[in-house]
């Protein structure tokens, strides 16, 4: 693999079979993209077709033009400039979880050079490579290797270059930041002088030999975000900063409920305003004026009608969710069944039933739903806070009916997303769930570049939720405390952390779809933060009945070392054991693992059984992902989860009669403020023994039933409904 | 009825064409392009659109234009002096208090106000004073930690 290809074909490599259209299909002419970049050096990285595969969900992507799997995928590219400017294009997204910067680190430590001359190209459909999206916690498994395959194989190609231009053998060369060495003159050739005028691309799939994580230099230490001047002056640009010339503000007529549909509306009021477009096409309607107030005033004037249907309540959520099972179950998302529960009953001296519950509960990214769309002829360009570029780009097509081609869609790093941002038709079920639509449509009728940002009550009513759900559990321990039966089915909160990681014989996990009366879609961590609250307060109350300390029992119970470790090094640094709780406090510890990292949380609370004010004090998160890519952001992450945690574990909840959220605003629904913030301390083990794996999701976990064991701790009060104490602390009737 | 406004955003004055209902954020964002200045919920609950006026911490998603009149609007982009950050600016960067950063801004003026009132102020006192900004991504103990830093170095530069 180790050769170069000419220009110009050599982007598209002909050696690989594909299945139907170009390797990739980024709307760009590959001869306009190094026209854009200037000659050099440029490294792509294929995937295999098994990864591609397994990237890309098993079916492929979807084309413009058919679309279907296909055997290789690009997923990566690295180009060196003759200034020496290292550019790297990945479709990942930055959305607040520093990949930007962990990826740069990837690149700077194999291919040497200082991590500030590397410009990362993220989320730009015409630029980087096809990407699914920023989610499940795969910027870092996937990505971070990737690059660091990238990095080396532009190494190796430059170690040619420089051999080939000092005429030795590559092997008697030293490498430098940024530059090549020949140690027996002393001579230097920079990157930049071996690249310039050079036209060569090289394609990797594995080859190049990778730094160890042991030997990391780079890789492996704590960086500050990359371009954080620009974000503590104001400098950076979100997607609901772009301003483009005589560009207008779009707003939305929302329905006046879920499931209503539009009997009729009346546009001529708004019409008339000075400056308005008024578009109404089939449901959508909408309104572009020159500022945001009138583009308000002409949202007021329409007219419409509206026919409503009623669902379920927040108050009748849990008995519609579990009435409403609509597949058999059977494990979707990793169940389990193994020996038989009623046997491991019987086996048991010690049994519990119980119930858990979940509300549905909304990411609020503090930068709400924006995009900017702008048509160049029959060109559209978008900016937009999305974690799925290339879905937006697909839907985008889809509803406005143009080819994929014509179709850029530019992701500036974004205000956040928490599995909140990929939008788009897949949990829409149209196409007016996602402002780069709605702004493409109101730009395309206006004929100037519109932008859509959505108001908080918007996000809080038309983006989609974290699924409720609810959890029932059937347990057996003997007397001893060595679990004997485990009976677990979940209904519509979703797969993932279903699998108990406890030992037992007799087992029994699944997970039950049901109809639903809100849109749901992921959420940090997904699932695992529901089955890992039912779970291990569960394993807490298995625990106090067989009087045993809950710690104790959980490692009785347990053989994965690694989720041991965490369990102890949490229970070490927090003192578990170590000394009893004052009176009105109490302790309370949990543990998980999911998507390959691992997670312990202990908790100190105190709990006012008089006035039901409940304070968290002090938390210890235990957390491992394997080779810690940068500590301190790691650590920002967890930390980060934590606070995030919190608020789903004893306040936030989506209210909602048989219309609509009646809770649409912070006022309404609380979140976690300064005030509500414990003393954190994270305890991160590095496993540079291990591949690392991603870090944004895992760490949320464990705090909701720790905080539900330290609330029993401190009252005697068993807790199993999220949230735990929304109106503040009250016996359950 | 638009009006002309003669408006003083950070030390400079700037003639602007407007509703006097215009939000000053939307006028500071939007006529100015001023966008370090954020919206967040435009009900005064997030402090993501703080700006100073004379020195007042004030949420600019509920001010009008129409009345703000002669008093001094201090927005992040002011923060900076002759290319220099701010010490709390400094502070910010060196604890790493953000994430995605979109609450950085709001942040950095409320506290901004707060160690212009009070240069040593205890934890609780943050706590309380910071309480109306929200950070979605969590990092509400480095911000913190980032203040009293910024407090600190303010201390030491004598300002
Ligand atoms: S936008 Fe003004 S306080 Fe939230
Ligand atoms: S850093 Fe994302 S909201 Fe504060």
């Amino acid at each position: 693999m180790n050769h170069f290809d000419p220009l110009p074909f050599a982007l598209e490599p002909e050696r690989y079979e594909l299945a139907d259209d170009p390797m990739f299909s980024t709307g760009v002419d590959r001869r306009e993209f190094f026209k854009t970049l200037g000659c050099g050096l440029v490294v792509l990285f294929l995937l295999d077709s098994a990864t591609a595969q397994q990237e890309t969900g098993g079916g492929g992507r979807r084309g413009g033009r058919g679309g279907g799997a296909r055997p290789t995928e690009i997923s990566a590219w690295i180009h060196i400039g003759a200034d020496g400017t290292v550019s790297v294009f990945t479709g990942k997204a930055e959305v607040g979880q520093n990949a930007r910067t962990s990826l740069t680190q990837a690149v700077a430590e194999e291919l040497p050079v200082p991590p500030d001359q590397i410009k990362l190209i993220m989320a730009d459909t015409k630029l980087v490579p096809f990407d699914m999206g920023t989610f499940g916690s795969q910027t870092t498994p996937n990505m971070f290797p990737q690059l660091r395959r990238v990095g080396a194989a532009a190494r190796e190609a430059l170690l040619d270059l420089a051999a080939a231009h000092f005429q030795v053998e590559r092997a008697s060369l030293k490498l430098a930041e940024g530059a090549i060495i020949r140690p027996d003159t002393g001579a230097k050739i920079t990157f930049a002088e071996l690249t310039k005028g050079q036209n060569l691309v090289k394609s990797v799939t594995d080859a190049a030999p990778l730094h160890p994580a042991t030997d990391w230099k780079i890789a492996g230490t704590s960086r500050a975000k990359i371009g954080g001047p620009d974000y503590v002056t104001g400098r950076h640009q979100y997607a609901s900063d772009i301003k483009r010339p005589g560009m207008l503000h779009g707003k939305i007529l929302r329905p006046v409920a879920y499931n209503a549909t539009l009997t009729s509306v009346d546009t001529r009021a708004a019409a008339a305003l000075p400056g308005v477009t008024v578009v109404h096409e089939g449901d959508f309607v909408g309104v572009a004026a020159p500022d945001s107030l009138q583009a308000a005033r002409a949202l007021d004037a329409l007219v419409a009608e509206w026919q409503t249907s009623p669902q379920p309540s927040s108050q009748d959520l849990y008995a519609y969710l579990k009435e409403h099972v609509t597949n058999g179950g059977g494990g979707r998302g990793g169940g389990q069944n193994a020996g038989s529960v009623t046997e491991g009953l019987a086996l048991a001296e010690i049994k519990q039933v119980a119930t858990y519950n979940i509300a549905y509960i909304a990411h609020a990214p503090l930068e709400p739903r924006a995009a900017v769309a702008e048509w160049t002829g029959d060109q559209l360009t978008v900016w937009t806070g999305t974690q799925r570029p290339f879905g937006i780009r697909g839907d985008l097509a889809q509803a406005l009916g143009v080819p994929e081609e014509r179709v850029r869609v530019i992701v500036p790093d974004t205000g956040s997303g928490y599995g909140g941002k990929h939008a788009g038709s897949k949990y829409a079920g149209d196409y007016t769930g996602d402002p780069a639509v709605e702004a493409a449509r109101l730009a395309r009728a206006a004929g100037r570049p519109v932008r859509v940002v959505w108001t908080r009550e918007e996000e809080f009513t038309w983006s989609y939720f974290r699924p409720a759900g609810v959890i029932d559990i059937a347990s057996g321990i003997t007397k001893e405390g060595r679990l004997t039966a485990w009976e677990f089915h979940n209904y519509n909160s979703g797969g993932s952390g279903l699998p108990t990681p406890y030992n037992v014989p007799h087992v029994k996990s699944q997970f039950h779809a049901t109809a639903y009366p809100l849109k749901q879609g992921s959420y940090r961590g997904l699932a695992a933060t529901a089955n890992h609250f039912a779970r291990e307060c569960h394993m807490d109350e298995l625990a106090r009945l067989a009087k045993i300390d809950p710690l104790a029992f959980r490692l009785l119970n347990l053989t994965d070392p690694r989720l041991r470790a965490v369990l102890e090094a949490a229970a070490k640094t927090f003192g578990w054991g170590a000394s009893v709780p004052r009176p009105g406090h109490g302790f309370g510890l949990a543990g998980g693992t999911e998507k390959g990292s691992y997670v312990a949380a202990c908790a100190e609370v105190t709990a006012d059984r008089q006035t039901g004010a409940v304070r968290v004090l002090r938390t210890v998160t235990a957390f491992e992902c394997g080779a810690i890519v940068n500590p301190d952001q790691l650590k920002n992450q967890v930390e980060g989860a934590v606070v995030m945690g919190l608020g789903g574990a004893l306040f936030e909840a989506m209210e909602f009669d048989k219309l609509r959220i009646t809770n649409p605003r912070f006022s309404e629904y609380r979140v976690p403020r300064f005030a509500d913030i414990p003393t954190q301390e994270v305890v991160l083990l590095d496993r540079r023994d291990l591949p690392s794996a991603g870090a944004g999701e895992t760490p949320i976990v464990a705090i909701a039933p720790a905080l539900a064991n330290a609330i029993f701790d401190a009252t005697g009060i068993r807790l199993r409904s999220l949230p735990l104490v929304p109106d503040g602390l009250k016996a359950p009737a | 009825m638009p009006q002309i406004f003669e408006l003083q955003v950070n030390g400079q004055s700037h003639r602007v064409e407007a509703e006097g209902e215009r939000s000053l954020l939307s006028v500071l964002r939007d006529n100015l392009d001023l966008t370090g200045t954020k919206y967040g919920c435009g009900e005064g609950q997030c402090g993501a659109c703080t700006v100073l006026l004379d020195g007042v911490p004030t949420r600019s998603c509920l001010t009008p234009i129409g009345g703000v009149g002669r008093r001094k609007v201090a927005t992040v982009e002011g923060l900076a002096q002759n290319g220099r950050l701010h010490p709390l600016q400094e502070a910010f960067l060196k604890v790493g208090a953000m994430q995605c950063s979109y609450c950085t801004s709001g942040m950095l003026m409320s506290a901004f106000a707060l160690l212009q009132k009070k240069p040593q102020p205890a934890e609780d006192e943050i706590v309380r004073s910071m309480n109306g900004n929200i950070c979605r991504c969590g990092t509400y103990q480095r911000i913190i930690a980032a203040i009293k830093l910024g407090a600190q170095a303010l201390r030491e530069a004598g300002r």
